[in-house]
């Protein structure tokens, strides 16, 4: 088991945009600032990592979370800065690189790139990518990305990018590596691909029971041996709301996190959840939404069931309010963690 | 005699099924679309008891084959080979992997019309695709367990049909029929029936709602008084 004092707990968000304290929905801009004004109370509270995700949809305001990370990195001191994720299939690993050891500079090491195929369709067209080449970019791009990282002249060639011969990219990071960790949703063919390069894993489980990601990280520690890399314990990223009772948390997961899957799914022609199915998710599935201790027990019984390293609540599923989002990351980072640290010393 | 049940695609849905069908006691053969090598570290971790092998192997030796590939890909089978099998469509359109492809979404026929025409002379019935692959894992009861979910199955052959429903009740769900090959367009993406993680009753009430949405609405005007 990963000691629990060693368990890194962050707080993840899209920019969802808030509503103020009149109700009113904040702007793009106001909600991008509040997101700044959060990972300052995060750090404040000792919470280990803020990660943006990258989206071009109205309803989230980040489409470039580095370019926000650097915002934050000036304004804290401890908390590591991380994507969640960049969607490396319609970026270029030489940008994403140099954006991100920029940020590294600027935040005394403390960037973190997670990469993913992403799960949304939008950057393609508007980057003009060709969505069937969805798994050749991923798989060329992770390649050249992974010889990026070793900081030294690069020499790589295929057909999704321009070939680079011998190029140096700049600049250099003081640790020598960026620290880069691969998120997947629940394809197979992503766990071993993380595996065989050696990178640690984050398994974003946005709906059923936990209990069915146990085989993928027996996966993820197999493929790594055949691979001769290292698998680290894996990270979870998963919706929550934490406030003062069970009853306020789960009705505002129901009010806003359940819509904003809903509005999600329902462009892919998925019916929403229903309250029964929701109950289920809040009860045993992965929306952890409830007073503090529920929250750490349940969480703890996650992080135990896939002897998990890390663990990032995505906190601001739309459009809840300013108030209860810091309200929010107060419970967790000053009841929740410590607890949930407290239950797996316990055992 | 324990019969041989075979999934071509190894993905999400393919290695969930593939874990129901062995706890229900068949002899499971998967292939994705490469060798056997490629998807052999991941069937074995996460399907024990199933073999890893390739879609030829696949067509040889399984009469009872489960699609659980991309449906954009549905004409790299094989029509010879498929002939005379149970052939189980679990696919739907997802534009995110299948790219614009109006005739996949062409509200005229349903898709699992589409791929019974090209598999010609194969029994092409259509299940398992209006749930969720992590719903499917979770979900799952034993046969006689009170509250089982259902799944929808549509087809033309009434002894496909019944074949098929055996296998949906021993993988752990209630089997419910709701009409012919035609008929699957309820249960397509966009209908009140996908992602439909529910009971008979609510199944049989969501299914006959398709008019009411959308995409029902699409349907109806596209077919003009064909619809039932
Ligand atoms: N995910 C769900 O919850 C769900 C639920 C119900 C229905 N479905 C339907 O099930 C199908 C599969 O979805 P998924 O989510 O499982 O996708 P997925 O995780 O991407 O898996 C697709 C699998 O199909 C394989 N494949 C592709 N072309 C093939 C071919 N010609 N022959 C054999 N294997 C082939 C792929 O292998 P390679 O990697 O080697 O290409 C991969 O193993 C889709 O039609 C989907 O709409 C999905």
């Amino acid at each position: 088991m990963v000691d629990p004092q060693k368990i890194v707990f962050g707080l993840d968000s899209f920019g969802d945009l808030p509503t103020d304290e009149n109700g009113n929905l904040m702007t793009q801009a106001q909600a991008i600032r509040q997101v700044v004004t959060e990972a300052e109370l995060a750090d404040r509270l000792g919470v280990n990592v803020i990660a943006l995700g990258e989206h071009h949809r109205p309803e989230y305001a980040i489409s470039s979370p580095d370019t926000v990370l650097a915002g934050i990195a000036t304004r804290t001191r401890h908390i590591k800065l991380a994507s969640g994720v960049t969607v490396l299939s319609s970026d270029d690993p030489v940008r994403v690189y140099e954006r991100f050891a920029t940020l590294d500079a600027l935040s005394n090491g403390r960037a973190q790139v997670v990469i993913g195929r992403g799960s949304f369709t939008e950057p393609f067209p508007l980057y003009g990518y060709d969505l069937s080449d969805y798994d050749l970019l991923f798989e060329e791009k992770i390649e050249l990305f992974s010889k990026l990282l070793d900081e030294k002249p690069v020499t790589w060639s295929g057909k999704t990018r321009a070939a680079l011969d011998g190029i140096e990219v700049f600049p250099k990071t003081e640790k020598g590596r960026l620290d880069t960790q691969v998120a997947v949703g629940g394809s197979p063919e992503s766990v071993v691909r993380a595996a065989r390069y050696g990178f640690p894993m984050i398994l974003a489980i946005i709906g059923g029971s936990p209990r069915r990601f146990v085989p993928y990280v027996k996966l993820y520690q197999k493929a790594s041996q055949k691979f001769g890399t290292k698998a680290y314990p894996v990270g979870i990223h998963s919706h929550g709301v934490i406030a003062d009772s069970d009853a306020e948390a789960v009705e505002l997961a129901w009010k806003h996190t359940r819509k904003s899957l809903a509005r999600v799914g329902k462009e892919r022609g998925w019916v929403p959840m229903s309250r029964e199915q929701f109950e289920q998710e809040v009860k045993q599935g992965s929306i952890y939404a409830g007073a503090p201790e529920t929250v750490a027990q349940r969480l703890a019984a996650t992080i135990k069931l896939l002897n998990a390293g890390r663990f990032e609540l995505a906190y601001g599923a739309g459009e809840l309010s300013v108030q209860a989002r810091l309200h929010m990351i107060e419970l967790y980072a000053t009841k929740v963690i410590p607890r949930v640290r407290e239950i797996l010393a316990e055992g | 005699m324990v019969e041989t049940l075979g999934i071509l695609g190894a993905g999400k849905l393919g290695t969930v099924l593939g874990q129901l069908a062995i706890a229900a006691g068949y002899r499971v053969l998967i292939a994705g679309s490469g060798s056997s090598a490629k998807i052999e570290l991941t069937i074995e971790t996460l399907v024990p008891g199933a073999v890893p092998t390739t879609a030829s192997d696949v067509y040889q030796q399984a009469n009872i084959i489960i699609l659980a590939i991309p449906l954009g890909k549905y004409q790299n089978l094989s029509p010879s080979a498929l002939a005379g099998k149970l052939v189980i469509d679990a696919m739907n359109y997802w534009w995110e992997v299948d790219g614009p492809r109006p005739d996949l979404t062409d509200p005229r026929h349903s898709s699992s019309e589409l791929v019974a025409h090209f598999l010609k002379k194969s029994h092409v019935i259509k299940a398992f695709n209006h749930m969720g692959y992590h719903d499917l894992f979770d979900e799952a009861r034993p046969q006689g367990q009170a509250k089982r979910k259902a799944i929808a199955i549509v087809g033309d052959e009434h002894e496909y049909v019944k074949k098929t429903a055996e296998i949906v009740d021993r993988f752990g769900f209630e089997p419910f029929y709701a009409g012919p090959l035609a008929e699957g367009i309820r249960m397509e993406p966009g209908s009140a029936v996908f992602g439909a993680n529910v009971e008979k009753n609510e199944l049989k009430k969501l299914l006959a709602r398709f008019e009411e949405t959308k995409r029902g609405q699409m349907v109806l005007q596209a077919r003009g008084i064909n619809f039932k």
